[in-house]
């Protein structure tokens, strides 16, 4: 059995993970962690093509080639979302290469990645450290994955790779466009997909990088958002991702009246406590209720004319056309969600990429995710102390990655607008299933039911005196949502068992998740 | 004793709403089998509310199963009662929930009603946050909303709709079915405090009347205290010609309203956006209620997508005397009362006439001047109208005359 122990937070984590110590919480911006970053081998160019052809025949050979065995740890990324056909592959090679027990560090899992359950069951893949939702998440809340699974933000990845707390012994980059020297972007061909930031740690980092792609183009590769001069190998697919699943034509809006009102109560919230003031910046997401903040958002500017500095996203049609009509100065891209976005990236020097190093990194001189004025994100719990989860579900169950979501915790004002309630299930509860963010770092609470403000953020309820705006104490929405389903939910029914730790931004404990009985 | 009638929906899609079947035996006792996607949060709370339930209905030998999507509990009770009653149409009993007290306020006669919300009578998901959106009145809705086979299934849920959610500060009216079903509806609903009940396709004002009467002989029985309101809607050629004598058929009407979809397809003519086919009907019915004294109430808007046609159409409802439109989306509700919202020129203007009145009042004299000009009783009294409005409407704080506000229009 994992020996636990109480971290800052009053929650208990495993002191160690997966046979290596782990460090608990300590409380926000406590952990210094000492020494040097890691760093890949020195390598000669003597050892690679003077034509700059790294092409390998197929990726069984490139994995053979960078040495693969028994217990390795391999990279993979999500920037493709639910369209990559690369990271299956990678693993189906290696089981024909008769390797087993591999860690699996993906950027995040998608439903696409459900064959790889099997490979799991069979042993080929030991365990996964990066989001688990859907059929890989079940497996993992029901205790059947060997070892123990690791969540950590995009910001933390880096963080983890950097520190040398994460070694990766192989990337597999998916490129979307690449050259036989390994620069690689993903701004264009046929499975464009915008960015490859959150392959840039790998590409630094691990000791052994391979790109793979279905749109070889002589060198150079313009622009390389992943450098050659990092890569070991290239490699050929006829193709790397299913374009439709990959960037969708459009991105909806919600049109649900509730989420609306949320989205509607969110933006004027901003604008009554003074966000919105020309230079300001803020950060919104792809999902539907985020997304229509940011066109509430954009009529308070145009009314006011008012413009935003920048904009980071989840790029969208909504954002590209707020930087084509002069709402804001830039787009600063950590993911790009569709079409519009990946035009506007390839065509305006306005739309500008970034990475977890820029934008999220915990362990880096400053990181951009600070300087934001607002950030509007999702939960599927908040506790009446301002904690939040936004990685498990009410009974216990993994259901999201934590995605950027923690690194945007350290905005200068983190607002999640969510419902009170979905169908039964309160998102008001006493004490969160699974802690990812500490109170002390959210600042307002935004349901249909009214807007709470934490208590810590009396500068914020000095702007919003005499507001006409709906403001009610956390508690009190809690006791209203209870009165409409009956009652508080029944606590989860969880076992002993530790499946995944929960990594702050600094990569200490911050929680544990419980396998789920029944 | 055999039967069995099932409620409630377990088709693909369907949230915060279940599916009960209920078959009854002559031995064996209570079988209950209960599936919930909340199972592991409220499964047991789930259980013992529908064993509670089948107790209170008499049900001693029987196998209920439950499918849960997330119903809150008035959904299953009543969920649970329609499926026993079809099961055994004699049964008399029912769930009826504990009444909160946010649906214990009385109806009031005279209050805006610029927006009503139309809330499908057998859509129980979205009952519960329609009181957010602010309308005027949610309308929950038994006739033209609910199919046929489900009017039983929608008077449980409706009445106990009634029983517990908190609609806010919204009137809270039903629309009831044409006809004898219509006044059964009634024994369902008017013991549980509506403040408003719509008659729908209203052309004899002998209908108005059979309605009150029951509504009477109901409220008599139940010894219930306040008052009950009708809106007839007049939706054919026959009601809009009798308009004025179906608005004054009973003390009880305090509105009348005009239903558009039946009245065109009555005359024979294609519904347009621009109305004009519709132009006396409207007008008609304008008239009919201000004669009448009670407040004429435009049609909705079916378009959701295009808030400019919304606007478009309350300007001219306004403009041709209507007071309030109906919604069929809650997003259409803030538009509807900025629509019907006095313009900042008609504020400013009644501000002046109204301060004027007052003024003149204190000093005893028995005509009204502004600068030059002679103001008469009426247009006081449309000032006085329009200032209600503002105020209702958040256009004009409470001590807008010692505020210096005059004018002011937020």
């Amino acid at each position: 059995m994992t020996k636990l122990v109480e971290n800052a937070a009053g929650r208990l984590v495993p002191a160690e993970i997966n046979g290596h110590p782990a460090v608990p919480f300590q409380g926000v911006g406590r952990y210094r962690p000492q020494g040097r970053k890691a760093a890949p081998p020195i390598r000669s160019c003597a050892d690679y093509p003077a034509d700059g052809d790294k092409t390998a025949p197929d990726l069984k050979t490139a994995l053979q080639r960078a040495g693969l065995r028994d217990g390795m740890t391999i990279g993979s990324h999500h920037h493709l979302r639910n369209g990559d056909l690369v990271a299956n592959q990678v693993f189906k090679a290696a089981a024909e290469l008769g390797v087993r027990d591999l860690r699996w560090v993906p950027s995040a899992a998608f439903p696409c990645h459900a064959p790889l359950l099997e490979l799991l069951e069979s042993g080929v893949i030991h365990h996964i450290e990066g989001s688990m939702n859907g059929p890989l998440g079940d497996y993992c809340s029901q205790g059947r994955m060997r070892g123990m699974g690791v969540l950590r933000s995009h910001g933390g990845r880096w963080q983890a790779i950097q520190d040398g707390e994460l070694h990766l012994d192989i990337a597999v980059i998916a490129a979307p466009t690449a050259d036989p020297f390994g620069n690689a972007t993903g701004d264009r061909g046929p499975t464009a997909c915008g960015l490859l930031g959150f392959a840039l740690a790998d590409s630094l980092y691990a000791d052994h990088v391979i790109v793979v792609t279905d749109n070889l183009v002589p060198f150079p590769c313009i622009p390389w958002q992943i450098q050659g001069n990092n890569v070991d190998q290239v490699v050929v697919l006829d193709r790397i991702g299913d374009a439709s699943k990959i960037v969708s034509g459009t991105t909806e809006i919600t049109k649900s009246p509730d989420r609306l009102l949320i989205a509607e109560l969110t933006a004027r919230f901003c604008d009554e406590a003074g966000i919105v003031r020309d230079g300001f910046s803020f950060q919104a997401g792809a999902g539907g209720t985020a997304l229509s903040f940011a066109l509430f958002l954009r009529d308070i500017m145009r009314e006011r004319g008012i413009k935003a500095r920048f904009v980071r996203g989840g790029s969208t049609q909504y954002l590209v056309d707020m930087l084509e009509e002069g709402l804001t100065d830039y787009i600063l891209d950590g993911q790009t969600f569709d079409l519009a976005g990946v035009r506007s990236m390839r065509e305006n020097p306005g739309h500008v990429n970034t990475s977890p190093f820029t934008s999220y990194n915990w362990h880096g001189k400053g990181n951009f995710a600070s300087l934001l004025d607002a950030v509007v994100l999702g939960a599927t719990e908040v506790d009446v102390d301002f904690n939040a989860n936004v990685v498990t579900h009410s009974d216990g169950r993994l259901l999201h990655g934590i995605g950027g979501w923690m690194n945007c915790l350290a905005g200068r004002c983190t607002i999640l607008p969510v419902p009170s309630f979905r169908d039964r299930i309160p998102v008001l509860v006493d004490r969160v299933t699974t802690l990812c963010g500490p109170g002390e770092l959210i600042d307002v609470v935004v349901t249909e039911r009214g807007i709470a403000v934490n208590p810590l953020r009396q500068d914020l309820l000095g702007k919003l005196r005499g507001s006409s705006l709906p403001l009610r104490d956390i508690r009190d929405l809690k006791a209203e949502v209870e009165e409409i389903v009956g009652g508080p939910p029944a606590p989860p029914e969880l076992g002993e068992k530790v499946v995944a730790a929960i990594k702050w931004v600094d990569g200490t404990v911050i929680d544990a998740v419980r396998e789920v009985k029944g | 004793m055999a039967g069995r009638g099932e409620a409630g929906s377990r088709d693909a899609g369907v949230r915060s709403d279940c599916w009960i079947s209920v078959e009854l035996r002559d031995g064996g006792g209570l079988e209950l089998t209960v599936a919930s996607k909340v199972a592991s949060m409220y499964g047991e709370r789930i259980r013992a509310q529908i064993a509670a339930g089948c107790r209170t209905l008499g049900l001693e030998h029987a196998r209920v199963e439950v499918d849960d999507q997330g119903a809150v509990p008035f959904v299953l009770d009543a969920r649970l009662e329609c499926a026993a009653r079809r099961a055994d149409p004699g049964l008399a009993g029912a769930l009826l929930p504990e009444l909160r007290p946010c649906c214990a306020a009385p109806a009031v006669r005279r209050r805006l009603r610029r927006s009503r919300l139309y809330l499908p009578g057998n859509q129980p998901k979205l009952f519960l946050n329609a009181g957010l959106h602010l309308p005027d009145g949610v309308i929950l809705d038994l006739e033209d909303a609910v199919a046929p086979a489900e009017k039983d299934a929608a008077r449980a849920l409706v009445r106990n709709a009634l029983r517990v959610v908190d609609f806010g500060a919204a009137e809270r009216m039903v629309r009831i079915n044409q006809g004898e079903r219509g006044l059964e509806d009634l024994d369902w609903i008017v013991p549980h405090n509506p403040h408003v009940i719509l008659v729908p396709k209203v052309e004899d004002p002998a209908q108005v009347r059979a309605v009150a009467a029951r509504v009477a002989a109901i409220r008599e029985q139940a010894k219930a205290a306040g008052e009950v309101f009708l809106m007839p809607i007049i939706e054919s050629a026959l009601g809009a010609w009798r308009a004025f004598e179906i608005a004054a058929a009973d003390p009880s009407v305090i509105a009348l309203a005009v239903g558009l979809e039946d009245y065109t397809a009555d005359i024979g003519a294609p519904r347009t956006l621009e109305g004009r086919e519709s132009f006396w009907a409207r007008s008609q019915v304008v008239n009919g209620a201000v004669a009448a004294g009670v407040q004429p109430i435009d049609t909705v808007f079916s378009d959701v997508a295009d808030e400019d046609g919304l606007r478009a159409s309350c300007a001219e409802a306004k403009a041709l005397g209507f007071v309030g439109k109906g919604c069929i989306h809650p997003r259409q509700i803030a538009v509807v009362h900025a629509a019907f919202a006095p313009t900042p020129d008609e504020l400013a203007k009644a501000q002046r006439i109204v301060l004027a009145f007052e003024q003149a009042e204190a000093q005893g004299l028995g005509v009204v001047a502004l600068g030059t000009k002679m103001i008469d009783a009426p247009v006081v009294k449309r000032a006085q109208g329009v200032l209600a409005t503002a105020l209702a409407a958040g256009l004009l704080p409470a001590d807008w005359r010692g505020s210096g506000n005059e004018g002011v229009a937020r």
